[in-house]
């Protein structure tokens, strides 16, 4: 079709017609609807996994980590021998915006075939593969998105979710701000991501807040394009807050930290979503603070250090959060094949609900709450070392210890699943 | 409400607005002179913050502020002299395919080059920081920056409206035609400012590089706003892009003020009214070779 176009615009005449371009079109449909051979092949040919995530947009810095988080998980399963004698065979996609996600993944899984979807990190996006993936009764593992209402009412029987909901990352910072005195009696401004999860993320924060006599002096609803943050911190001066809270994602963490450092406002910032890759592109001197993440290169299990080893040897640098979780996802659903010698949804859908756990490089291991699909697992709060006193971004960030404590249950910090919104 | 809350906002927009001009007034010049919508004009904004956040480890962060727009400037030259110069007289749709081709293959070479992650930038301690003056908040870079935005400002004006070389490009402008049968080529005139245009462009990536997240699809942030900018005050106009790029910042923090959810979306409705109202933008001339 790309061809009929650019040959019309050229002003030449074409070698396509409209007529042409259609029936070869349609040809194509109907090869691809009759290719039925693939359904007996894919008993014993490679599994597919149609990997979507977004490499463009204020999320497709981070795109590119999860990619090779998953890319690297494949080629290690698949050296081993695969997962259940069959190696696995990732397609990875840009999912651009919820439109685009949810139209990719039906082609995914109508025309290439694929067994199953995995990936992405917005949470808009997220809810829109989730309905495709229902529709086509297909596992879709939702690597990285946060929002709660993915595991509560927008939760699906087919969409299991890895990463730390919203507010697992709240309590996680939570508890280390109110160790150090942070949160009762004290006035927050927050600034948040206008869309699905940064709405969530604040009603999270906001809980938070009640909870714990904290005031919310004011809110701003940032869009996602924005770059330019210098009228919202006009906004925080005057409002003189005791605290900043940062409810932003991707890039527009990295823009609000550098602009806040240039103008130098004396109120502490916090943050309830940060990821290791928007830290490090603010530069030294610029985050400070404290910040929840699922995952930080400096845990200190073996395991851990270990992949960080294996990913530096792979790609020449030091894996953030999204190249972890896209890592483990991909060998969890590898250790649900392998477990039940099948690539079908039914049989890994009723595996992974099992409470089977999980090594995931973390001192406790993880499983999927059968209730709304969580992964349950620790997770971290990390502070913000003082300029100066680190050489460079990779040395800037200090891990402050896995929440919840080794004595607490590790549902503590998840939402509760009692009188909960998610009904499959 | 305090009032100068408000006018906090609209000195702040009044800084950002320098900042689009930047941008903007290359895209101005390049299309009046050439004829040409430059489609990649946000590639070389993206490529001076790159080329800044390349040298600064060496060359520190003044001398590398001042070196990638001129490094930038000399691709400029490349692009102009293998590219561009081909398009003048074709269909402009052929140039708009071309540059818009340029500035894909640009965002991937800085992908390949630089890698996809964001490059850490960071202000120098010494002027980072604020200065409180009547009761009114200005970032200490932001004032810098705008003093460094006006000074480049007052050099394009003075070369387009003081000297002889100036006097060829603005008769370019209007008849090309008519220059060329005066014996003059305008050819080194048409590469001289689309080097100044990208220039400028490097120029707002280099300072704005410590301030926002340097990636590779940053160009393609920035030129919708430039666009706007341009509509706005009218092709051809120099003060009509400066008059458009200061309302625009101004409408935003303003809109930001009351109505913080309609701030990306106020500089279209400004475009908006504006088209309605005077359809050449505000000060936008009539250019004899694109009337027909």
């Amino acid at each position: 079709m790309k061809t009929y176009q650019t040959s019309r615009l050229a002003g030449q005449k074409s070698v396509l017609t409209r007529r042409t371009a259609l029936k070869l079109a349609g040809g194509t449909f109907a090869a691809s609807t009759l290719g039925a051979p693939a359904l007996v092949r894919a008993q014993t040919g490679p599994i597919r996994i149609g990997h979507l995530t977004p490499m463009t947009g204020f999320l497709g810095t981070l795109g590119g980590w999860a990619v090779e988080g998953a890319q690297l998980a494949a080629k290690e399963i698949n050296a081993a021998g695969g997962a259940a004698g069959r190696q696995i065979e990732l397609m990875s996609e840009d999912s651009i915006n919820p439109e685009n996600g949810a139209t990719k993944a039906q082609r995914m899984l109508e025309r290439d075939g694929v067994d199953f979807l995995l990936g992405e990190i917005s949470s808009a996006t997220s809810l829109a593969i989730s309905e495709v993936a229902a529709r086509n009764e297909k596992l879709f593992v939702a690597v990285g998105p946060r929002s709660d209402v993915l595991r509560g009412e927008r939760c699906s029987r087919y969409m299991f979710c890895t990463d730390i909901p919203n507010t697992a990352m709240v309590n996680a910072v939570g508890t280390s701000l109110k160790q150090d005195g942070m949160v009762d009696g004290k006035k927050f401004f927050t600034l948040t991501a206008d869309y699905v999860f940064g709405h969530d993320l604040l009603a999270a924060a906001k809980s938070f807040f009640d909870a714990n006599n904290a005031e919310l002096i004011g809110d701003e609803l940032i869009a996602t394009d924005v770059t330019d943050f210098s009228p919202f911190i006009l906004k925080v001066r005057q409002a003189n807050p005791d605290v900043v809270c940062l409810n932003l994602a991707g890039n527009q963490v990295t823009n609000f930290v550098k602009q806040y450092a240039e103008f130098g406002l004396p109120y502490p910032m916090v943050g309830f979503n940060l990821n290791t890759a928007d830290a490090w592109a603010a530069g030294v001197g610029n985050l400070s603070g404290t910040w929840p993440t699922v995952w930080l290169d400096s845990v200190e299990t073996p395991e851990s250090q270990a992949f960080v080893e294996r990913f530096k040897a792979e790609y020449g640098k030091i894996p953030e959060n999204h190249a972890w979780i896209s890592y483990i996802a991909v060998q969890i659903v590898a250790k649900a094949i392998e477990e039940t010698g099948s690539a079908a949804t039914p049989e890994l859908i009723d595996y992974l609900e099992s409470g089977a756990k999980f090594d995931i490089m973390k001192a406790r291991q993880a499983y999927f709450r059968p209730e709304d699909h969580q992964l349950i697992q620790e997770a971290y709060a990390f502070t913000v070392k003082d300029e100066g006193t680190y050489d460079d971004v990779y040395s800037m960030l200090q891990l402050d210890g896995a929440v919840p404590a080794p004595d607490a249950p590790l549902e503590s910090i998840y939402p509760s699943v009692e009188g909960g919104a998610c009904k499959f | 409400m305090q009032i100068v809350f408000l006018l906090e906002q609209v000195v702040n927009g009044l800084v950002l607005g320098g900042y689009y001009l930047l941008i903007a007034l290359g895209l101005s010049l390049i299309f009046s002179v050439g004829g040409i919508v430059n489609l990649s004009h946000g590639a070389f904004y993206a490529l001076g913050a790159y080329v800044f956040v390349q040298l600064s480890g060496t060359l520190g962060f003044t001398a590398a502020v001042a070196v990638s727009p001129i490094v930038v400037a000399l691709l400029g030259i490349l692009f102009e002299r293998f590219i561009l110069r081909r398009f003048y007289n074709e269909d402009p749709i052929l140039s708009l395919l071309v540059t818009f081709g340029l500035a894909l293959v640009a965002e991937q070479a800085i992908r390949m080059i630089w890698g996809a992650a964001p490059l850490p930038a960071t202000l120098p301690s010494e002027i980072r920081g604020s200065v409180i003056v009547g009761n009114m908040l200005f970032s200490k870079y932001r004032l810098l920056m705008l003093l460094v935005i006006a000074v480049a400002l007052g050099g394009i004006w003075l070369l387009l409206n003081r000297t002889s070389f100036g006097r060829v490009v603005r008769a370019g402008i209007q008849d090309p035609d008519m220059v060329a049968a005066l014996g003059i080529r305008l050819q080194p005139y048409l590469t001289t400012v689309v080097m100044l245009g990208v220039g400028l462009a490097a120029l707002g990536g280099a300072m704005f590089a410590p301030i926002t997240t340097v990636h590779p699809a940053m160009g393609s942030e920035i030129l919708t706003i430039a666009f706007v900018v341009v509509i706005i005050g009218g092709l051809g106009s120099f003060w009509g892009v400066v008059l458009a790029a200061v309302l625009v910042g101004v409408t935003r923090g303003v809109t930001i003020y009351f109505a913080p959810a309609a701030s990306e979306a106020s500089m279209y409705v400004l475009m908006f009214l504006v088209l309605l109202l005077r359809p050449r933008g505000l000060l936008g001339e009539s250019i004899a070779k694109f009337e027909s």
